[in-house]
């Protein structure tokens, strides 16, 4: 699908994070469902058991919190929110309908996409605190246990939140075709961002001429 | 110890199918009768004795509590209060501390391990330490303050009303040891009974406000207290007045579960729903000429909206 004419969306580096933060999170995510719905207690057995799936989950949670915190660095220029991205998001249904035409130029991101970038960073922040607050044996102890029964409770909020707003992520690279190239191979086919991302593209065009 | 096949179980943390339950159980109770208590901490020793457990020598720090808290080694311990409930009235408040055996217990309902808290038809909350998988969630849980986590196998322990001697009809070693009668074991209709004589006793001694320690709040407990003055359990070393399962953790076991995985499964059906409605969105080649015409539309609109 691709040729010598694509245009490059990212680096190895930022690639390999994205990767890294990918699969912590899925591990994360059903280490976490399994210990916190009865239903998904089997999932421990992908752990090694029930103590494996309590020590691993945490570990597991810095690792993706450092690579978060690296792709935070890495792209936060590029998510910051102006005012076509309040459009944009008015703009939701169109999006939806594949009716780009219609919808206020886009930058290298779309709203939707600086939403799900701000709601990762912020509950990763959520997750670590309350995280770190209830980790047994080496925190909690030494934490009032009223606070603990909060972080407990922020601690699945947060987490369910951000397991939606990855749903969406997934889908919206499974929908729009061409989109996941950008996430394996780094590159994107010149149409793909004239479509989804065409002041971008006319950015990296005006560079390419320089 | 595996779960005792001749008990049968109530309740089973992180399960939601009910357990074997075809045996009639009464409902038993400790009552310990905090006006009879010396301090002579038998209860401990026999507690240590019976379980095998042999903590580490502590430190004095100038009271008599020993060790200073509850610990994976000390199921039950003495609790020293000096208090002075009155003015010119000063007294020493002895409270033997450990789990309450809740009817309605908050560790069970934080626990994530199946079966890791067991419940019993007779009112005994059981941990079944193998299955137990050291999150502490049953610490966040109890109202009592009473699970304690082992830094050396990271499980949780706590006191087991003597499961395994009840089960073969004896009553906590605790009960069998104490010199004055202090700790009684039965029904809790009997333990209730026998309360009752105890605090028309105490009303009779001039303590107006003896009463029974057996919290609604958490179903009623099969460890109960006879308190001198049970209008201010607080004076016995902190025994919380109306002690409940915190809202906080209520809310996370309770409808937050089935709301957050509903959440989850409805937006992954939501995004197939728009996949097999819409289709992909494929940039194509042609696309090219016909966008340049949409711009042109997007132009006129924003400039209509504006």
């Amino acid at each position: 699908m691709s040729n010598k004419d694509d245009i490059r969306r990212y680096k190895d580096g930022e690639r390999l994070h994205h990767w890294i933060v990918a699969v912590t999170f899925i591990l994360l995510a059903m280490s976490g469902l399994a210990l916190f719905h009865p239903s998904l207690y089997w999932l421990t057995n992908l752990f090694g058991g029930g103590q494996w799936t309590r020590i691993l989950h945490p570990f597991i949670g810095l690792v993706m919190f450092v690579s978060v915190m690296v792709l935070m660095v890495r792209f936060w220029r590029h998510n910051l929110v102006n005012r076509d991205d309040l459009r944009w998001i008015r703009y939701l249904p169109d999006a939806l309908h594949k009716r780009e035409g219609r919808l206020p130029p886009v930058g290298r991101y779309n709203a939707g996409q600086k939403i799900i970038y701000w709601s990762t960073v912020i509950g990763m922040f959520l997750l670590l605190f309350s995280g770190l607050i209830m980790w047994q044996p080496y925190f909690a102890p030494v934490f009032p246990i009223g606070l603990v029964r909060f972080a407990i409770l922020v601690h699945a909020f947060s987490a369910i939140l951000l397991m939606m707003v990855i749903i969406l992520h997934i889908y919206a690279a499974i929908w729009v075709k061409g989109s996941l190239q950008a996430m394996v191979k780094g590159t994107v086919s010149r149409t793909w961002a004239k479509k989804h991302h065409p002041l971008w593209y006319r950015e990296v065009t005006q560079e390419e001429r320089k | 110890m595996a779960s005792m096949q001749s008990l049968d179980i109530k309740n089973r943390s992180a399960t939601s199918l009910p357990s074997p339950s075809v045996r009639s159980h009464t409902e038993l109770a400790k009552l310990i009768d905090v006006s009879k208590c010396i301090g002579c901490k038998a209860c401990q020793v026999a507690c240590m004795e019976w379980n095998d457990l042999r903590g580490p020598v502590g430190e004095n720090t100038g009271v008599y509590d020993n060790p200073q808290d509850l610990n994976e080694h000390t199921w039950t311990l003495m609790r020293f209060s000096e208090v002075e409930p009155d003015d010119f009235s000063f007294e020493w408040l002895i409270r033997k501390d450990g789990c309450m055996h809740c009817d309605d217990p908050g560790c069970l309902k934080a626990c994530p391990a199946p079966g890791a808290i067991v419940q019993y038809a007779n009112g005994i909350v059981d941990f079944i330490s193998e299955k137990c998988i050291g999150c502490g969630y049953c610490i966040a849980g109890c109202p009592f303050d009473i699970p304690r986590l082992s830094r050396a196998d990271n499980r949780a322990y706590k006191c087991t009303l003597c499961s395994d001697r009840v089960a073969v009809g004896l009553e906590p070693a605790c009960v069998t040891t104490c010199p004055t009668g202090c700790i009684t074991f039965g029904t809790k209709e009997d333990m209730k009974q026998q309360a009752v004589l105890r605090i028309a006793d105490l009303n009779s001694r001039g303590y107006d406000n003896a009463g029974l320690y057996d919290p609604p709040g958490v179903g009623g407990t099969h460890v109960m207290y006879v308190l001198q003055h049970a209008d201010r359990p607080g004076l016995y070393h902190g025994l919380p007045e109306d002690p409940r399962i915190s809202p906080m953790v209520g809310f996370w076991q309770g409808i937050t579960k089935p709301l957050a995985i509903g959440a989850l499964a409805l937006l992954a059906m939501a995004s197939f729903l728009h996949f097999i409605k819409h289709g992909p969105n494929v940039a194509e080649e042609d696309d090219d000429a016909p966008s340049r015409d949409k711009t042109r539309d997007r132009k006129e609109e924003s400039s209509h909206v504006e």
